[in-house]
């Protein structure tokens, strides 16, 4: 297993409570695996189906693979300018 | 070509003489400003809250993206974070070239593809004290999930 802390923003961080949440995945989990744990580990954050996810600073896709060393990061829907 | 996330007011006039040049027959500028007002809701500020380090690469690939599309290397892209009040500027695009409907374009183009794609979020407060994240509407809803299979809702 590896630990990922993912990090959260605005409306989804307001509704977990806290800016990251820790979640334990396998090792050669994907994208859609890590936003399973997070529905597990934050049952408060109610997400989308299909969350916008970022790896490193990019969207990435639900079969991107992930591992311990990723910045992952739940991305709400963005609302700039 | 310069993309920032700033602090603090934008300087327009710095924006303005940073992309000005002999060469350019025309210069757009959009300046995007906290509005009193929103669903009906009287507004009092937003908070303008980002994924910094992604929302700085995103910036600097929209400003490489419009370089291409639009043949001008004279793009400045700024947005503010943190609390505005009534009227400031939250977002500041200058876009010179030699000829006017390029530059127009350019400058459109690059405001909407932030809103699609760049991660920043709106903490709007009310005058009655309440506070709220802004959901864009549906089309960046729309966007998003393109985005979520990789694909650039602009392409």
């Amino acid at each position: 297993m590896i630990t990922l802390d993912v990090l959260l923003f605005a409306s989804y961080a307001d509704a977990a409570g806290a800016g990251r949440v820790r979640v334990a995945v396998a090792e050669g989990a994907r994208v859609t695996d890590v936003v399973d744990a997070v529905r597990t580990a934050a049952p408060g954050l109610a997400l989308p189906s299909r969350p916008l996810v970022a790896v490193n600073h990019r969207y990435a896709k639900g079969d991107d693979p992930v591992g311990a060393a990723d910045e992952i990061a739940l991305i709400p829907p963005v609302a700039g300018g | 070509m310069r993309t920032a996330l700033v602090g603090a007011p934008i300087d327009i006039a710095a924006l303005v003489a940073e992309v000005s040049a002999p060469a350019n027959g025309a210069l757009s500028l959009f300046i995007g400003t906290v509005r009193n007002e929103n669903d009906g809701r009287t507004v009092d500020g937003i908070e303008y809250n980002a994924y910094a380090p992604m929302a700085e690469r995103e910036l600097a690939a929209l400003a490489r993206e419009a370089s291409e599309r639009f043949d001008t290397q004279h793009i400045v892209i700024e947005h503010r974070t943190g609390y505005l009040a009534l009227g400031e500027a939250s977002v500041a695009i200058a876009v010179a070239h030699p000829h006017r409907v390029p530059a127009m374009d350019a400058t459109r183009w690059i405001i909407e593809s932030l809103k699609a794609r760049v991660p920043i979020w709106k903490l709007e407060h009310y005058t009655d004290g309440t506070r709220q994240w802004v959901v864009q509407g549906h089309s960046a809803v729309q966007g998003s999930a393109k985005m979520d299979h990789g694909e650039d809702p602009h392409a």
